[in-house]
Parts: C-alpha cells; structure tokens; sequence
C-alpha cells in the first residue's frame, strides 16, 4: 500500500513515519478531549511544530522541507488515522500556505514571509465566507481599503476556523470599494494587527476541535500584505483544487482508521471459532472494498492535479474537465467516508456504538458527516452541473 | 519450549495434509500443507490459545514456516 512515486519527495516515508509516532504518542490520546471540549489541538500543533511541518510546503530555498501537494496529502491522511479535527486544522493551514506559495513568492514581502513562517512556524488560519452572502467563497461583501502604503479591512466573519489561534489569517475580499462582489482580493493579516470579535461560539457535532468561531475582523496593515494576484486565480488554481484533495485525505484516514477498528472487531470474534470465517469477515471485506474505490479516487484525482502544478505554462486548471474532477473527488469522498464509517459500526456492533469501548466509532461517525457540509454538496453539484452541459 | 501446545493447535486448525504428530520442530508447515488462507486460522487459534495479539509486523511467512518459528516469535511477544 505504501507506493510511492516521483511526486514524492525522498524524505516522505521518513516523515510519514514520524507522524505515525506522533499520531500514536500525542494526537490520538488526546482526541477524545479535543472532542468533548471542543477545544485547539495544542498538543498536536506543538509536535507539528516541533518537526517544523506547518512549513513542509515551503520551498527549500525559503527554508521549508520543499514537499509537494502529494506529500502533503498523505500526511494529512496519517493524521486523520488519529484524530480528524487535528488533521482538518493541519489541512487547512496547508491551503493556506499554498496560496502564498503558489501565487504570492514573485513579491519581496512574501519571500520574507515564507522565512518568517519556517522560522516561526506560523499557523495560518482563513476568512473566506461572509455574513450576508453564505457560503459563496468567489463573493465578497467586504472590501479592502488602501490608502497610500497602508490597507484597512474588516469583515464580518461567521466561521474561521482555529482564527482564535492562527498567527496570521487570510482573508478574501473586494480589492477596491468600487469593485464587484468577484473581483476579490486576498490579504494577509497578522495577528499583531488584528481585532477579532466574537460573533458566534462553535458547539458542532463534528471536527469540534476545529474551533470555527464567528468573528468580526478589523485589520490593518501594509499594502504589501495584499496577494499580488486576483484571487479568482488563487481560487481556480490552488483554494479550490488543493483544499478538496488534502479534505478528501484527511477523510480517508478517518475511513482507513474505521475500517481498522472493524477489522479489530473481527478479529476477535474469529479468535473465538478459528475453523470459521465469520460473517462479520464479510462485511469487512466489503466495508474495505468501498475504501478501494475512495482512495483510488483520491489518488488519480491528486496525481492529476499534480501534474497541472508540475507545469506552470498549462492551462489544465482553468478548464471544466478539471473542475469537474475536483468536484467529483469532493462530493465521492464526503459520500462514502459517511458510507464506509456506517458499514464500520455495523461490523463493530454495540462496542463501535458505545462513547466508551476501545473500539468507539462515534466521533468518527460525527465527524464524517462534517464533509458533505463543508462547502455544501449541493452547492458543488449545482455549479458540476452547469458545466456538464457543455463538457466534453 | 511450547511446542507441543503449538502441535495440539496446528492439528486441530491448520488443515495440514500430515499428521501434525509427525511434525518435527523444524519441519516446513508450508511444505506440509499450509496456505496463506489457512495461516489465518491458525494465527487466530494461536492467539486464543496463548492469549497473545500478533502485531502486523509477525504476520508474515516467517513467522508460520515452523513450530519453532512460531514458538519464537510467541516467547518473543510474552517476554514483551
């Protein structure tokens, strides 16, 4: 299973490795609180650190580890093995990065920035939705307010994600008060520089840990902090595709880590009757047939969009052939991570059932239902959909 | 060594073409009948027998090849 190929960097078994210990050690003894609490996955974040992964995108020359958008995928697969809330956090700093990495390293400030990140292991956090509009990341009510060197935004906020908690958030925005609701920009906002209001708490059934409080952000900052490309670039090219692949990731490990429990499950019962398959063997084999069709999506759909990264020059991603396949990777892996975590708890029975056993499967239940809402389904399916009508 | 608690569990889970009686130490279970699909019973009726959980690492050929290979790997995890 554990194939690589020339999209992997040298270094990733070893790092896979270590976040397996990690995961082990730090991430999953400390799961079940980071649920119940709904609290940062401190511990985690501080091991991640330690590593200096939260820069594992960064390029060399920057001083990152110089991992690829595939890397980065497996890693945020390691980590949902372990718990998902961590891995979603991981996964959504990971975006964020590649957003600057991808599009904003040709500017003098975001060379700085990149070092700043690897030397301080910045974790980045994003203000995409609005009050007012919902979950239409390609439109902003917002706009940034430049004046001179100096920027002003604020926005009305109702998820960021771990924003109580990033060093720096990302936010979208019209990039003029003049401009239309798409023409956005993306500015980086330090911490230092940020006031953010509290307008609503994050008491969900899932990804608890992600803490994805509503706020009121008021901003300041150097003009420089402004991404030096329309974010509709940034979108199509790195948000939008990046953001679905390390999801879907993060998904499978927490569908790879149910289907391990029922494999548990099994295990004991034919421990009890070795001359007989039982029928819950069945099951597992089926349950983990599913699993080979999530993650054989997930890897043809990353290996495509790899190599669309692999060659700057093509213009592969603003075609709908590959907005298509992001969407069909999106809306496949939010539908069976529910699926296989369904077929898990019936081979797991009461002890998958039961908050207490070893072998527990209702945070990952919880959480798995998270996917299809995250960037809603229908509102994924609703724009496949016209653009089925002229793909070809 | 355990190996004739390993015998006893080998001749009634194993579905060896021999008399598992006749099995030296060291003859090869594989040869004598053993498959991949019913190294799987008798891991499992292993790990009943002597209350032990072979780690993935132990779930290969070598492990199974012979009584005494398996009676290492299971003094290996009890001293564990």
């Amino acid at each position: 299973m554990s194939t690589f190929t020339s999209d992997h960097h040298a270094d990733l078994p070893a790092v896979l490795e270590t976040l397996h210990a990690i995961g082990r050690d730090i991430v999953a003894p400390n799961a079940e609180s980071v649920d119940r609490e709904a609290r940062f996955p401190t511990e985690a974040f501080d091991a991640l650190k330690a590593q200096k992964y939260l820069s594992c995108y960064v390029p060399v020359e920057y001083g990152g580890m110089g991992l690829s958008l595939t890397d980065v995928t497996r890693m945020c697969e390691v980590l949902g093995q372990y718990c998902a809330s961590t891995a979603m956090v991981f996964a959504m700093h990971q975006i964020q990065v590649a957003c600057i990495v991808d599009h904003a390293l040709g500017a003098p400030f975001f060379q700085g920035y990149a070092r700043e990140m690897v030397q301080h292991q910045y974790l980045i956090a994003s203000a995409t939705t609005e009050l007012g509009i919902g979950g239409d990341v390609r439109s902003s009510i917002c706009a940034v307010q430049v004046d001179g060197d100096r920027f002003t935004l604020e926005k009305q906020a109702p998820v960021i994600s771990y924003g109580a908690m990033a060093d720096a958030i990302l936010v979208t925005c019209r990039k003029s008060a003049d401009a239309s609701p798409s023409d956005q920009a993306q500015v980086l906002v330090r911490k230092s520089d940020v006031t953010l209001t509290r307008l609503a708490p994050w008491d969900a059934l899932g990804f608890r840990g992600t803490c994805s409080e509503g706020f009121t952000l008021k901003s300041q900052g150097a003009a420089e902090q402004i991404l030096p490309v329309p974010y509709a670039d940034i979108h199509r090219r790195t948000m939008h595709p990046f953001a679905h692949c390390v999801w879907s990731s993060l998904w499978l490990g927490l569908a790879t880590d149910a289907v391990q429990r029922a494999r548990t499950a099994v295990r004991a019962e034919a421990r009890k009757n070795p001359s007989v398959t039982p029928i819950s063997a069945t099951r597992l084999a089926e349950v983990d047939n599913v699993l080979f069709s999530m993650r054989g999506g997930i890897r043809q759909t990353v290996a495509e969009y790899q190599r669309v990264l692999n060659d700057p020059s093509s213009e592969a991603a603003s075609g709908f052939a590959f907005a298509i396949a992001i969407n069909s990777l999106k809306l496949t892996s939010s539908q069976l991570v529910v699926d296989i975590v369904g077929k898990a708890m019936l081979i797991c029975g009461i002890a998958g059932y039961r908050n207490d056993s070893k072998l527990t499967l209702g945070r990952h239940l919880r959480d798995a239902y998270g996917a299809a809402l995250m960037v809603n389904n229908d509102r994924i399916l609703g724009q496949s959909a016209t653009m089925q009508i002229v793909q070809r | 060594m355990n190996s004739d608690k390993i015998r006893a569990v080998i001749a009634k889970h194993a579905r060896l073409s021999i008399d598992a009686q006749t099995l030296a130490d060291d003859s090869d279970l594989y040869e004598a009948g053993l498959t991949s699909l019913t190294t799987v019973n008798l891991m499992l009726a292993l790990e009943d027998a002597f209350d032990i959980e072979f780690p993935d690492n132990k779930l290969g050929r070598k492990t199974f090849e012979s009584i005494r290979s398996i009676s290492e790997v299971l003094n290996e995890l009890a001293g564990a």
